[in-house]
């Protein structure tokens, strides 16, 4: 029986190696004192998974055209069979992405984990960040009510008071000089195509670079980094042994497990 | 090479050359002539034949290049070399090989490839935004409509190819009578300039509404004695000539300029003011080009907007 299980699973490993690295990513070492608050980044990657499933499926039923963007809306929430549930999974995921999104971001800042070795990776946390907020701003018009549509009047004249760019930044956005049917497609193709496409590619370098470098130790643990530089002048990336910046390859730091497995 | 095994002392022997023919501009010309054959075809049979001409030539010499070797005809021996230019080329080869060749080859190509899909598709997310922006004249209808000295709300539709639901939009029209001879009104647009929602006439407005069909689109027009124009989004307020009198709003109301056509009252393009001094027809107004809301056009912040597309 395990050997019938496991024939098929070796014949992907041998030809890809795939499993290897997935069991790498599920089964590396994580300092001592990694808690509940280390789950609030793939909570975050769960919210935004959920985002971009419920989206999927409603972009086969949403309209965006200006005469019947508000009824293909009205016949997914009223008429279609469990569509109440799809789209009120992505309206109200949506608040539950961008507050895990602080959430994670709060948690990073108050254990120092932006610190050196990681500035990288707040900044593009930073960058998910507002192409999260930028998501929420584009999808906010596409029900095209009352609501969306001054709602993002506003919005959009909000950016055009920005100094210098502003008035660019806000005739991009509408696609002219007015509101009109570009504005309602361009953010849909803004909010379901260009914001995700980019928000994937950044949430596998974030990723990426979580693996590379280790998991921050909770300020209080035994294997916190204390204030003081490191003796031997590595970084206190994470526990001794998990970072060893001795050059392979290209030149970069190996990630070496502790026991002495690489990757 | 198998000669060189089979041949005694091949050592001492200088290395015989690959059989491959020499190098040759032959071949280039050749399908030069075959296209500019094949273009003839299309445009004038003189050409054909031209170009007929050109791959017959050629063709032939590259032919006789070819064939030397089996032909038993001696090629042309390679100009002799002495060893310093033989040392100059390997110097040569060796600060430029070929794989530093090729990787420049592959990521110039690639940028080149690069370049050519992007530039265009990026210029079509961007710059239809900023080119060929005009507002569509708009006909309001015949000037009996419009009384003397009296506010009327009209809401028409603003843009002549897109759906009214997106195109609809409000102005403010009060007909100042005249001055100098001149018909004089004052036309203010309901966008308010803080963040663009729709500025509401302070004061009673009629119920009845007068509906025309105009060229330019559906048009709308009741009566309505306004105090003011008041903001519901965030209290922008503003008096009856659209300066501000509270709230958020940086500058004056926009407007619209106008003209008369046949009697009819026509919109054209608006801009924006920085205040207005004075009443109905003798009002001073400071216009500038038509900015975002919340833009500034006047005082020392205009600065911050150098450039307004």
């Amino acid at each position: 029986m395990e050997a019938l299980v496991l024939a098929p699973v070796n014949w992907l490993e041998e030809r890809s190696g795939i499993v290897g690295a997935i069991s790498y990513f599920l089964f590396r070492k994580v300092p001592r004192g990694t808690n509940w608050f280390h789950t609030l980044g793939s909570a975050t990657l769960t919210a935004f998974i959920v985002q971009l499933v419920t989206g999927v499926v409603l972009a086969m039923y949403y309209v965006p055209d200006p005469d019947r963007a508000w009824d293909s809306i009205n016949w997914i929430t009223n008429e279609l069979t469990l569509g109440w549930l799809v789209r009120g999974t992505h309206r109200w995921g949506a608040s539950v992405f961008i507050i895990l999104l602080f959430l994670h971001m709060g948690r990073v800042f108050l254990f120092g984990a932006y610190k050196y070795p990681r500035e990288l990776n707040w900044l593009i946390g930073v960058a998910i960040l507002l192409l999260a907020m930028l998501e929420g701003f584009t999808g906010y018009l596409l029900p095209w009510d009352q609501t969306a549509y001054w709602a993002t009047v506003v919005g959009i004249n909000i950016n055009a008071t920005a100094p210098i760019a502003g008035p660019f930044i806000a005739d991009f956005l509408r696609g002219g000089t007015e509101i009109g049917a570009d504005t309602l497609s361009r953010f849909y193709a803004m909010h379901m195509l260009l914001v995700p496409g980019a928000l994937i590619g950044l949430i596998t370098l974030h990723l990426y670079l979580v693996i590379r470098l280790g998991v921050t130790p909770p300020p209080w643990g035994e294997d916190a980094e204390p204030d003081e530089p490191s003796p031997n002048g590595r970084p206190r990336g994470a526990r001794e042994g998990l970072v060893d910046p001795k050059p392979r390859g290209n030149g970069g730091p190996a990630i070496t497990t502790r026991s002495g497995v690489e990757e | 090479m198998a000669d060189d095994l089979e041949r005694p002392g091949g050592d001492a022997e200088p290395e015989a050359p690959p059989h491959a023919a020499p190098p040759s501009i032959w071949p280039f010309a050749f399908a030069l002539g075959i296209a500019v054959a094949l273009i003839g075809l299309i445009i004038s049979w003189p050409i054909a034949a031209i170009g007929g001409a050109i791959a017959l030539v050629f063709g032939f010499l590259w032919i006789r290049d070819a064939t030397r070797e089996v032909r038993g005809t001696p090629s042309p021996a390679p100009p002799a070399r002495d060893d310093e230019a033989v040392e100059l080329e390997d110097e040569t080869a060796a600060r430029y090989p070929r794989s530093v060749f090729l990787e420049g080859a592959t990521l110039g190509i690639g940028a080149l490839i690069g370049g050519i899909v992007t530039v265009p598709a990026l210029g079509f997310a961007v710059l239809p935004a900023f080119v060929d922006q005009a507002y569509d004249a708009v006909d309001l209808g015949p000037l009996d409509n419009f009384p003397e000295g009296e506010w009327r709300i009209t809401k028409f539709k603003s843009v002549a190819d897109e759906p009214e639901d997106v195109s609809r939009r409000t102005a403010y029209v009060r007909n100042n009578g005249t001055l100098d001879g001149q018909a004089s009104f004052t036309i203010i647009s309901n966008r308010c300039v803080h963040l663009g929602c729709p500025v509401q006439p302070q004061g009673l407005t009629a119920e009845e509404v007068t509906e025309i069909d105009a060229e330019s689109g559906p048009v709308e027009i009741t009566a309505t004695e306004p105090s003011g124009f008041v903001c519901p989004c965030h209290g922008g307020a503003y008096d009856i000539e659209g300066n501000r009198t509270a709230g958020p709003p940086v500058r004056a109301l926009d407007r619209y300029a106008y003209s008369i056509m046949d009697g009819r009252l026509v919109l054209g393009e608006p801009y924006s003011v920085g205040s207005v001094e004075g009443e109905g027809a003798e009002a001073q107004i400071t216009a500038y080009k038509i900015a975002d809301p919340g833009v500034h056009v006047d005082g020392l912040e205009q600065y911050f907007y150098p450039y307004v597309p």
